[in-house]
């Protein structure tokens, strides 16, 4: 029997920030930035109401804010911060650098374009640019999905196996700003599930002094860089189980490092993330409604990469469709890029076409998804693949120039 | 209380011989003797500097107390860190910065100048050799006018940026400038530091032999020159007072000068810029000590 | 549970002779005469190294595993006790 908790209406910001609360996190250093600025506002006023007892660092960058996230979770407690676009850009040393200390630091960042030219709105170039810094990374959908994964990503990233830094990223204005339903747990229930930080590897402790991080030559790095990348993907199946055990106890599966919409029969699999999964769910719906079976495999966690999944729920489909909202320039969807990874040298390996969409917050609806997912259909059955990929839902005067055979890869 | 050799030679310093820095090392010095006074119960952080290569390569470290290399921006964020978790853990512990200058004037200041507006309760120390030593001699926001480096190869042509003041304008509670040329100073700096609490600033003058071209053994020497010549007058701002802590008989600047090949073929009339230069600031510190606050 | 996969982590554990036995660096070698020492302490005091210590009879004692021969000791001696000496090939 799951646990009760209480339902509130609220956006995801708000979720993330009580799963911060929840998780009784000791250290927020935070910085404002649109669409994430609520998060650490809702924090400020849970500490200042006496409903929170942690640390609040008003830092003036979010470079500090990882920086000051690092040093407390190296004095051995529980850190969160929240951040979006360029901010998440400034951070980008340190995020190498908290990974690289092994330090289960949590941050939720709220996906959104990156400049020039100012843009607020969502698409994944983000935190897609960020996916070799070490960070675990987990893509969300709904408001109920923030505030669960983020307890369920420290029970992760603090595991002995893992102890690296997680992000759960949320869509900004989509996630952040959307008022949903969400069933707040108890906080003796989420102590139950979630019990204190103690790091079982290192800590900062005059009890015990060390000097971490001095110069290492070349016959010690690499094992280093090793044992993070075997962290990770041990982090895989520890997602899986932990969400498991986060089902049992307060009855919610968001899915694992995947999730599975209708995908036992489907000859043809969407592949996707963020909310577009959310939409694609429906076109799945629509699509099998017209007599086309199609599936929907939602990425959850983009790092660690679960090229096991799309390897077993992929191969010997007719075909997969894959949906990125980020462009890896003249390279393609980061996602797309993946899959193809994971399919390479297997036998059955489905066709794939991948479409690169949504940027800057352009709409991206389920009727698109029908759409793309038609198109994609149609080149795959008529062999029209010659591309690693496409681009959707440009305005109609530049797709013709996109479409012309001039352009080539 | 004042702090003598005898009180010195009692504590045990966060220092073991055997490091890897150079010979005459102005940086170790100074660490040797601020960590007898900072004592045991102390966590350094430390920023890309010659201390990160000072304290040896993996898997061993010169340094006995807790330190944590943190990339070059950070050191005043991630200090501020560890001190709220402890804050937070309910332990007492010093948390203390040990950067460059070039983590501290240049590429650090931003973080640091946060961390002293948000009142942290941390020690920053910047050892400040003038210069970016560690990358082999390139002129800093600290280099002195006029110094040679490898990218000012005639002479530095703008002045340092005067950081003990800038950091004193953000009123925190005590700032001080030491050298090793003067090492009771610093060491009751440090005294004094410790018992403050909230931000505290310490800007130590520290020879570097290789980078100024100065003779290994004169390490202390050019350190106290640089004091007696009045290039780097002792003070120390407490609550927006300000004290200048060591009066030398004025010695001519050129005495300090002409130990550093640095400024090998300044003119006459250069060095008589610098002077008067340092005459200004000199005279300036006087005329501040006389406020009630200079902050 | 737990695979037992390596936390592989650049944790140093403090060592005197972290850089090796820095003594061999040396070109010259700071000598102490027991007759002009007046037992100050400066030359412990300014040592950069920390290879300094008070000997069996009261005097300075010079670690020469780990010192570097930078003969800051013998320049700040206020009675010239320290003599800089030739080290043997």
């Amino acid at each position: 029997m799951a646990v009760e908790g209480t339902w509130e209406i609220i956006t995801g910001n708000h979720a993330a920030a009580i799963a911060a609360k929840l998780a009784r996190v000791k250290v927020v250093p935070a910085y404002p930035i649109t669409p994430q600025t609520t998060i650490v506002e809702y924090i400020a006023s849970f500490i200042e109401s006496g409903h929170m007892d942690a640390e609040y660092i008003r830092v003036e960058s979010e470079h500090s804010a990882m920086a000051a996230a690092i040093g407390a979770s190296a004095a051995g407690v529980r850190a969160f911060t929240a951040t979006a676009s360029q901010g998440l850009l400034l951070m980008s040393e340190v995020l190498h650098w908290a990974a690289g200390s092994r330090l289960p630091i949590g941050m939720a960042v709220v996906n959104r374009a990156v400049g020039p030219p100012w843009n607020i709105h969502v698409d994944h170039q983000d935190a897609m640019s960020q996916r070799d810094t070490g960070w675990l990374q987990v893509y969300i959908s709904s408001n109920q999905e923030v505030l669960d994964t983020i307890l369920m990503m420290y029970k992760v990233a603090e595991h002995p196996d893992v102890l690296l830094p997680f992000m759960v990223c949320l869509d900004g204005f989509v996630l952040s700003h959307t008022y949903m339903p969400v069933n707040v747990p108890r906080q003796e229930d989420v102590d139950e599930f979630l019990p204190e930080y103690s790091p079982p590897h290192w800590k900062l402790d005059p009890e015990n002094p060390i000097t971490f991080g001095n110069l290492a030559l070349p016959d010690e790095y690499q094992e280093m860089r090793w044992s993070m990348d075997l962290s990770m993907r041990r982090a895989l199946d520890l997602i899986e189980d932990v969400a498991e055990e986060f089902f049992q106890k307060f009855g919610r599966y968001h899915g694992g490092a995947t999730w599975k919409y209708k995908v036992e029969d489907a000859d043809y699999i969407i592949v996707t993330a963020g909310t577009m999964a959310s939409e694609a769910e429906v076109a799945v719906d629509e699509l099998r409604e017209e007599g086309m079976k199609v599936g929907l495999l939602k990425v959850r966690a983009f790092r660690p990469f679960p090229h096991r999944d799309m390897a077993e729920v992929l191969q010997d489909r007719k075909g997969a469709i894959i949906i990125d909202r980020s462009i890896a320039f003249s390279s393609g969807g980061p996602i797309g890029i993946e899959v193809r990874s994971s399919l390479y040298n297997r036998s059955g390996s489905p066709p794939i076409v991948n479409y690169v969409t949504g940027l800057g917050g352009r709409d991206v609806t389920y009727e698109d998804i029908v759409k793309m997912t038609k198109d994609g259909i149609g080149r795959i059955t008529s062999d029209r693949l010659g591309r690693p990929y496409y681009w959707y839902k440009l305005k109609p005067e530049y797709e013709k120039i996109e479409l012309s055979e001039e352009v080539r890869l | 209380m004042t702090l003598t050799i005898h009180d010195l030679r009692k504590e045990s310093g966060s220092y073991l011989p055997g490091s890897a820095a150079c010979p005459g090392c102005g940086a170790t010095l100074a660490f040797r003797i601020a960590s007898r006074v900072l004592g045991p119960n102390t966590i350094y952080v430390v920023p890309a500097s010659c201390f990160s290569v000072i304290q040896s390569p993996f898997p061993k470290s010169a340094i006995s107390a807790p330190l944590y290399n943190i990339a070059f921006p950070a050191a005043a964020a991630t200090a501020s860190g560890v001190y709220r978790a402890y804050k937070m853990i309910g332990r007492n512990v010093n948390v203390v910065v040990w950067a460059g200058d070039g983590g501290t004037v240049d590429i650090g200041i931003q973080a640091l100048s946060g961390a002293a507006e948000r009142g942290e309760d941390i020690i920053y120390v910047c050892y400040d050799n003038e210069a970016y030593m560690n990358t082999g001699i390139q002129r800093s926001g600290a280099t002195p006018l006029m110094a040679w480096t490898k990218t000012t190869p005639t002479g530095k042509r703008e002045m340092p940026k005067d950081m003990p003041m800038i950091v004193a304008a953000h009123r925190v509670p005590y700032v001080a400038t030491a050298s090793v040329g003067y090492p009771f100073d610093l060491a009751n700096k440090f005294e004094k530091a410790k018992r403050i609490k909230g931000f505290r600033y310490i800007h130590i003058f520290s020879t570097c032999p290789p980078g100024w071209n100065s003779p290994v053994s004169k390490t202390a020497e050019v350190a106290k020159l640089a004091v007696d010549t009045y290039f780097w007058p002792l003070y120390e701002i407490e609550n927006g007072k300000l004290r200048i802590t060591v009066k030398p008989r004025k010695r001519p600047l050129k005495e300090f000068l002409e130990l550093q090949d640095r400024f090998r073929g300044l003119s006459d009339e250069e060095i008589e810029e610098l002077e008067k230069i340092v005459m200004e600031k000199w005279n300036f510190l006087l005329h501040l000590e006389k406020s009630e606050r200079v902050f | 549970m737990g695979l037992g996969v390596p936390i592989i982590i650049p944790v140093s554990k403090p060592s005197k002779g972290s850089a090796g036995k820095t003594g061999l660096w040396r070109v010259e070698k700071p000598v102490v005469d027991e007759d002009k020492c007046i037992k100050c302490w400066l030359c412990w005091l300014y040592c950069p190294e920390d290879v300094i210590t008070e000997g069996p009879n009261g005097f300075p004692q010079i670690d020469y595993t780990f010192c570097k021969g930078c003969g800051v000791c013998a320049d700040v001696c206020p009675t010239k006790a320290i003599q800089m000496t030739k080290e043997e090939e």
